[in-house]
């Protein structure tokens, strides 16, 4: 499956259903974060139910501290 | 024809104009701390001819500073200068007219309520969420408007925080980030500060000159080696039982909220526990440490333990952590920031 993530193609080979599953494939799942899934923002609670699907869009925005 | 002057190119730009420059020069603005993005949006907004400008930061001169926080030089470095007084001497070379109110002390509670009700805007150059909680709900008490910039490595992200408008900071994140991942960790390049900065300081000057309907409304984000630029319309973010931005609770004020230290009596150590709603990612902070060179590094199913020049940090697995080899907080608190975040 083909999907964007920050403007960038990315193909998956594992099995990913959801954009919790996608956020752990990258490494983010801890991470203080906004998902934005085909321009629609995403809430926490909704990150185990938006399925991934081909041709999808996401921008994924983490908050850091340093300064 | 305009006559040329110090500010005449900043003039002829459309959107600010005569007008505009009188209402840069009017204005008041708040730089909390004085670190990478606080040497650079200081440096833009005096040579803009801001009127007043507040600087606030606990922290002095160190050579690490020198790749990246521009107003510094060697003889600060050995001088160990007030980062809060190095940079006025340094800004008011550039602009004499500019006042400049040098304030040498950690941003609580207390030291931002003195000074917020008076500026215009407030510019968040922290390296740390509780000072950002804490600015977040002070600019909502008071009704002033700040800017959330913040980087790491080559990735930098920024907010305006419009009270009454926008979502504030509070409703943006669901959790506070504490995974180790900070400048002293994975590293930081200086083209990542300019560019948080250039989005910071023109939306500072969008609100000084009165050009709201300009201000950008996005969490903006990028990540320059990745060549990455992300834009995101967050207002559907604001929460509607928000403490801070809705109910007017401002419960990053209270007590409880915030970052706890202490002495600990004959141990030459200062113990730091972070307020309640924090989440340690004990496994995140490992990892990231081990990307660091540290020396007599250690750790066990409990706890972490490392030298830095002449400390010793101990940091446990709910976060808790030991400074030894200081009773001075301030000094404890650098280094917490420094490698927990
Ligand atoms: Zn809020």
């Amino acid at each position: 499956m083909g999907i964007i993530v920050n403007g960038e193609s990315l193909e998956l080979n594992q099995r990913i259903e959801t954009v919790e599953d996608l956020l752990g494939h990258l490494q983010l799942k801890k991470k203080s974060l906004i998902v934005e899934h085909n321009q629609t923002i995403l809430k926490m609670e909704q990150h185990d139910k938006a399925k991934v699907t081909e041709g999808d869009r996401f921008e994924i925005v983490h908050f850091v501290g340093g300064g | 024809m305009l006559v040329d002057n110090r500010y005449s190119r900043q003039i002829l730009f459309d959107p600010i104009g005569e007008k505009g420059q009188e209402c840069i020069q009017n204005s008041h603005v708040l730089i909390i701390g004085v670190g990478a993005l606080g040497s650079s949006s200081s440096e833009m907004l005096v040579r803009a001819g801001v009127g007043t400008i507040t600087l606030m930061d606990r922290d002095y001169v160190e050579e690490s500073n020198l790749q990246r926080q521009q107003l510094f030089t060697e003889a600060d470095v050995e001088n160990k200068t007030p980062k809060v007084i190095a940079a006025k001497n340094r800004l008011q070379k550039i602009n004499s007219q500019t006042k400049i109110d040098a304030q040498l002390t950690d941003a609580g509670v207390e030291e931002l309520e003195a000074i917020v009700p008076d500026v215009d805007v407030v510019i968040d150059a922290t390296d740390n969420f509780d000072t950002r909680l804490i600015i977040n709900d002070v600019c909502q008490k008071y009704h002033t408007p700040w800017i959330y910039g913040a980087c790491v490595a080559s990735y930098g992200v920024t907010f305006t925080v419009l009270p009454d408008e926008t979502p504030c900071l509070q409703c943006i994140m669901d959790h506070i980030p504490s995974d180790g991942a900070t400048c002293d960790t994975v590293g930081i390049i200086s083209p990542t500060v300019q560019k948080v900065v250039a989005h910071q300081v023109t939306e500072v000057l969008k609100l000084l000159t009165g050009n709201t309907e300009a201000l950008s409304g996005k969490l903006v984000a990028f990540d320059l080696w990745k060549n990455q630029q992300m834009e995101l319309e967050v207002a559907s973010l604001k929460d509607d039982s928000c403490p801070s931005c809705v109910k007017k609770i401002y419960p990053n004020l209270d007590y409880q909220s915030q970052l706890k230290t202490a002495v600990l009596c004959g141990r030459n150590t200062v113990q730091i526990r972070a307020g309640k709603h924090r989440n340690f990612h004990f496994d995140d902070f490992k990892m990231h440490l081990k990307q660091t060179n540290l020396i007599n590094y250690l750790e066990n199913p409990y706890l972490i333990s490392f030298e830095i020049n002449e400390f010793r940090v101990v940091v446990f697995h709910d976060g808790r952590t030991l400074i030894h080899g200081t009773k001075n907080i301030q000094e404890a608190k650098k280094i917490y920031y420094r490698f927990v975040g």
